[in-house]
């Protein structure tokens, strides 16, 4: 589809790629998430060194794909962007970046809220926590 | 003309771990053999046979085929059953 741009790579995720894509002239909202690692001390296993997100690949898209068609029916975006990087993701860097463009701002920011709140929910991509002093997948610890 | 008794045909899932119960059983893909009637909420219990210490998290959903399905949902001949603990994308 023309107007949806679905990726999960290990490459570092580029936003200037995702705004280029869904700028057009009858939007005239463009609404940008961008999900970055945050830097992190845990009392036991110290500081965070980097996160390490693995998916289901084939459903993720599948998954992402629903969401970025219930977005379009809702507020009527004129094109979405969504990027997830995979594997190691060293702190301060994107792991995900969302980019919705509309007609109105107001519909861009309620959609990219929905899937960014939507993704966090069904969408079979895991984090694991690489800490100084241990491992841990984030399925472990929910 | 003789009744023959009932045939057990086994079928052959493909099952997909991921994250720590991946880690857990060694293994991200496994192939487990069923009976010929069996549906979707049959597997966590034959899976762990073949795996006892296998962690459940709580939320854990199953899919089939790339999609999310009820426990009553019957499967097929190489049907690709997916584990899918809760997720933290994003």
């Amino acid at each position: 589809m023309a107007d949806l741009d679905i990726q999960l790579t290990t490459a570092p995720l580029n936003p200037l790629a995702l705004i280029a894509f869904v700028t057009v002239p009858q939007a005239g909202g463009i609404d940008l998430f961008i999900g970055t690692t945050r830097a992190e001390t845990h009392p036991t296993l110290g500081q965070l060194q980097h996160l390490d997100y693995a998916a289901y690949h084939e459903m993720a898209v599948k998954e992402l794909t629903k969401l970025v068609q219930h977005a379009r029916e809702k507020w009527s975006t004129t094109k979405v962007a969504l990027h997830h990087r995979l594997g190691p993701v060293p702190i301060g860097e994107a792991s995900i970046i969302i980019a919705v463009s509309c007609p109105h701002r107001a519909d861009a920011f309620a959609a990219c809220r929905y899937l960014i709140d939507s993704l966090k929910e069904t969408v079979p991509i895991w984090k694991k926590e690489v800490y100084a002093r241990s491992a841990r997948w984030q399925a472990e610890v929910k | 003309m003789l009744t023959s008794a009932p045939l057990e045909y086994p079928l052959i899932i493909r099952i997909r771990l991921f994250a720590h119960m991946a880690a857990h059983a060694g293994a991200s893909a496994v192939t487990l053999e069923m009976p010929a009637d069996c549906r979707l909420s049959d597997i966590p219990a034959a899976l762990r046979q073949q795996f006892p210490d296998l962690p459940w998290p709580a939320g854990t959903m199953l899919a089939v085929n790339q999609e999310y399905a009820p426990a009553a949902h019957p499967l097929k001949p190489n049907d690709e059953v997916a584990i899918i603990p809760p997720v933290s994308g994003g």
